[in-house]
C-alpha cells in the first residue's frame, strides 16, 4: 500500500491558478445551473469488472444495481427527478478503473460512484474519487479503506471488511487449543484475510501451525498440500478469491484433506460453489454478506429476492451481486433524505442513515464510514440435503456485527 | 523437515511434471513438425475440457469423454489447418502467430457464449476417486492414473515416430521439407495430419485436467504459458526434451513450494531464463534450430 499516494503529484503553481480561475468561473456560471439541476437525472457511475475472471459476479452486481435504480424511478424518483446508472467495465485492472472513474466524473458528470469488485481496483477508484471530492460507495472487501491513510470523507464502505468477516467466521469454527494452518493468496485480499483470522485466532486461544502464501491465480495446488498435511492441523483456512478458491478446494479434496481437517474460507462464494459442485464444497464453512435463504427470516430479503426474481426470470441474487443493490439503494435513500445531490448534504445524510433494504438493519459508522451490518456464516450443503438447485448453503449463524466486531475508531487512527 | 515430507514433495513434483508434459505435448509437436507457434494452444486445451464436459453430460461417462472429446477437437484442428493455417505456410512466421493468437480469443469468447462465463463442474470419475497410501503419504488415485495415461501416450508416440514408415516421413519432414517434396512426398497432407494430432493431444490434456482444475473459459491462459516454458526448456520441437523439461519444471516448482511457496510460479520462469542463458537451444534442442 505504501507509495500509493506518490502517483498523484502535488499540483503545480500553474494548476493552482488555473483551478482558482475555474472555480470562479463555475461559481459565476453556477447560478443558472442550479435551476437546471432540479430536472437533470441523478447520474450514478458504476465501474465493475464485466470481463475477466470475476465477470459472473460483476454481471450480478449490475443486475442488482439496475433493480435499485428502477425501484427508485418507479416510485417517482426524487420529486420527479429520475436516477440513471452508468455502467463501465473496469476489466479488473486498477489503471483501467481509475481512467473510467475519471471519465465518469469529468465527462459524464456523475453525482456519485458505486462499484468495483476487487480490493486493489477499489482502492484505485477511491484514489480518484477522493482527489475529486466525489461520493463513492465502495462494495468490495477491504480493511485499508477504513484506515486513516486511505480514508476519504466522501467514501462510504458498504461491503463487509476482512476484519469483521474473519472475526465472525472464526467465532463459529475455531475453538480454544485448535491447530490452524493457512493457505493464502499472495496479494492484498489474502494478506488482509490472513491478518484478520490470526487476530481472531489469538483471541480465541487457537494456535497457528503454519502459513503458506501461494501465487495469485495458481492453477495447481498439489505441491502445497503435502506440507499442510504434515502440519496436521484441525482446520485448514484457505484465504483466496474467485477461481483460486474453486481450484484450491477442489484439489485439497482430491488429496483427501477433508478427511483429516475441516476447510474454512473467509468468504464462501455462491458462483464458485456452482462452478465446482456440491460434493467438493460439502461441509466447507465461510462468511457472506448475503444469501438468498435469508428470506425465511428477514422481510427485506424476501422483498429483494422477489423483486430480483421478477426482473430476472426467476433467478436469485448472489452474494457479491447483492452489494450492487445495497450500495445503490443506500445512496438513493440518502439523496432522498438530503433532498438533492449536493455532495456535502448527501455525506451528512449517509452518516445519519439507518437502512434495511436486503439483510436487516444497516448504518454507516461516523468515523470510518464502514457499514455496520450482519455477517452470515454459511456451510455448504450435502447434495442429498439440497431442496433445489439453488439451495446451496445452510446458515450456521447470523452474526449481528455491531460496533463490537469492528476495530475501534482509535485503532484505525482516527482522533477520538 | 523430515525425509517423508521431502519424498512426498518430490513425488507431487514429478506428478505435476507429468501433467505439464501432457499440457505441452500438442504444442511441442506442432512446433517441431510445422514450425507453427500455436498461440491458440491454451484455448484449444480449454475447448478440449469443455468438449469433455459436453460428452460426459450426454453419455454420463468420463471414459467416453476421454475418448470422444480429443477426436472431435482433433477434427476441429484438421479444419483449422485446412482453412486457416495452410494459406499462411509461405508467409513469414509471425503470420500464423497472429492468426492463432486471434483464434484463441475467438474460441474463448465462443465458449463464453455457449457455456457462460462461470465454470462448469466436472467430477473425478467414481472409479478413480480417493487416495491411496504410498507408504510416504496419501496420494490421489486420479493423479496416478494421469501419469499412466501420459506414459501410454508417450509410448504410442514413440512407437509411431520411430517404428513406422509414417513416423519416418514425419521426422524427415521436420528436418528438411524441401528434400521430402523433391522425393515426391505430399508434405501438405502430412502437416494436415500432424496438426490434427497435435490439437487432439492438446484436447486430451484438457479432458485429463478437468477433474483437477476448474473448468472455465480462462483455464487455458496459464496452460499456454506452461507449455511455452516446458517447450523452451526442453528444446523446441523435441518430444524427449518436453518430457524431461516437464518433469524438471514439476520438481523445481514443488521444491520451491516447500521452501518459498510464494515464488512457486516464478521459479518456473526463472528456470527457463537460466536454461536460455546456459544452453539457448534448450536441453534437447539442436543448435541453430
Amino acid at each position: 500500500m505504501k507509495g500509493k499516494h506518490d502517483k498523484f503529484k502535488s499540483p503545480t503553481r500553474r494548476q493552482v491558478i488555473g483551478g482558482i480561475g475555474m472555480g470562479t468561473a463555475t461559481a459565476l456560471l453556477g447560478m443558472p445551473l442550479v435551476a437546471r439541476a432540479q430536472s437533470e437525472p441523478i447520474r450514478i457511475g458504476f465501474p465493475t469488472p464485466l470481463t475477466g475472471p470475476f465477470g459472473a459476479e460483476a454481471r450480478d452486481q449490475v443486475k442488482s444495481a439496475e433493480l435499485a435504480v428502477k425501484q427508485f424511478n418507479d416510485a417517482g424518483g426524487l420529486g420527479g427527478r429520475k436516477a440513471e446508472l452508468l455502467v463501465r467495465d473496469d476489466k479488473l485492472n486498477a489503471g483501467e478503473a481509475a481512467t473510467r472513474t475519471l471519465e465518469l466524473i469529468e465527462k459524464d458528470k456523475v453525482h456519485a460512484v458505486v462499484g468495483a469488485l476487487s480490493s486493489a481496483v477499489q482502492l484505485a477508484v477511491n484514489q480518484v474519487t477522493r482527489a475529486r471530492s466525489t461520493l463513492y460507495i465502495s462494495i468490495s472487501q477491504s480493511d485499508t479503506i477504513n484506515e486513516v491513510k486511505d480514508w476519504s470523507r466522501y467514501t462510504f464502505h458498504e461491503a463487509l471488511n476482512p476484519h469483521m468477516t474473519t472475526a465472525a467466521v472464526a467465532k463459529h469454527t475455531f475453538k480454544k487449543g485448535m491447530k490452524i494452518a493457512y493457505l493464502a493468496a499472495d496479494y492484498a485480499y489474502g494478506h488482509e484475510m490472513l491478518r484478520g483470522f490470526k487476530r481472531a485466532q489469538a483471541a480465541i486461544g487457537a494456535a497457528s501451525v503454519g502459513e503458506i502464501l501461494h501465487p495469485l491465480g495458481a492453477p495447481d495446488y498439489s505441491t502445497f498440500l503435502p506440507r499442510i498435511s504434515a502440519m496436521k492441523p484441525d482446520i485448514l483456512c484457505i484465504c483466496n478469491f474467485g477461481r483460486d478458491q474453486a481450484n484450491s478446494i477442489k484439489q485439497a479434496v482430491e488429496f483427501g484433506m477433508k478427511q483429516q481437517m475441516k476447510i474454512v474460507v473467509p468468504v464462501l462464494l455462491h458462483n464458485q460453489r456452482l462452478a465446482v459442485g456440491p460434493e467438493v464444497f460439502e461441509g466447507v464453512v465461510g462468511g457472506a454478506n448475503y444469501y438468498w435463504g435469508l428470506e425465511e427470516t428477514i422481510p427485506s430479503a424476501k422483498a429483494f429476492n422477489n423483486a430480483f426474481r421478477a426482473a430476472n426470470n426467476g433467478a436469485i441474487p448472489t452474494d457479491y451481486g447483492a452489494y450492487g443493490y445495497t450500495g445503490v439503494k443506500s445512496l438513493l435513500q440518502a439523496i432522498t433524505a438530503a433532498g438533492g445531490t449536493e455532495t456535502d448534504k448527501v455525506v451528512a445524510a449517509l452518516e445519519g442513515l439507518k437502512y434495511d433494504v436486503a439483510k436487516g438493519p444497516q448504518s454507516y459508522r461516523k468515523c470510518d464510514h464502514q457499514s455496520i451490518q450482519s455477517v452470515l456464516v454459511l456451510e455448504s450443503k450435502k447434495k442429498a440435503d439440497m431442496k433445489s438447485d439453488v439451495d446451496l448453503f445452510r446458515v450456521v449463524a447470523t452474526e449481528q456485527s455491531g460496533e463490537a466486531m469492528l476495530r475501534t475508531c482509535a485503532e484505525l487512527g482516527f482522533p477520538a | 523437515m523430515d525425509l517423508q515430507l521431502i519424498a512426498m514433495q518430490l513425488l507431487s513434483g514429478a506428478v505435476l511434471g507429468a501433467v505439464l508434459v501432457m499440457t505441452a505435448l500438442g504444442f511441442t509437436i506442432i512446433f517441431g513438425m510445422l514450425g507453427v507457434v500455436n498461440f491458440a494452444h491454451g484455448a484449444l486445451f480449454m475447448v478440449g475440457a469443455y468438449a469433455g464436459v459436453a460428452v460426459a453430460m450426454q453419455t454420463g461417462s468420463f471414459w467416453w469423454a476421454l475418448l470422444v472429446a480429443p477426436i472431435a477437437v482433433g477434427a476441429i484442428g484438421l479444419l483449422i489447418e485446412r482453412l486457416l493455417i495452410r494459406p499462411l505456410y509461405s508467409r513469414p512466421p509471425d503470420d500464423p502467430i497472429l492468426l492463432t493468437f486471434g483464434l484463441g480469443y475467438v474460441l474463448v469468447e465462443g465458449v463464453r457464449i455457449v457455456f457462460g462465463n462461470d465454470g462448469i463442474p466436472f467430477s473425478t470419475p467414481s472409479a478413480l476417486v480417493g487416495v491411496v497410501n504410498l507408504g510416504i503419504g496419501y496420494f490421489p488415485i486420479y493423479r496416478l492414473f494421469v501419469i499412466g495415461v501420459v506414459a501410454f501416450i508417450l509410448l504410442l508416440l514413440w512407437l509411431g515416430l520411430e517404428k513406422t514408415r509414417f513416423g519416418l516421413i514425419v521426422r524427415a519432414g521436420a528436418r528438411d521439407p524441401q528434400i521430402m517434396r523433391v522425393l515426391g512426398v505430399d508434405m501438405r497432407r502430412l502437416w494436415f495430419l500432424v496438426f490434427g494430432l497435435g490439437i487432439g493431444l492438446t484436447a486430451l490434456g484438457g479432458v485429463l485436467a478437468a477433474p483437477m482444475r476448474n473448468v472455465s473459459p480462462e483455464m487455458g491462459t496459464i496452460v499456454l504459458a506452461e507449455a511455452f516454458v516446458v517447450t523452451v526448456i526442453g528444446g523446441l520441437g523435441s518430444i524427449a526434451g518436453a518430457v524431461v523439461a516437464g518433469i524438471l519444471v514439476g520438481l523445481v516448482v514443488s521444491m520451491t513450494s516447500l521452501f518459498a511457496p510464494e515464488m512457486a510460479t516464478i521459479s518456473m520462469f526463472a528456470l527457463m531464463a537460466l536454461v536460455l542463458l546456459i544452453r539457448p537451444q534448450g536441453l534437447f534442442g539442436r543448435a541453430g534450430v
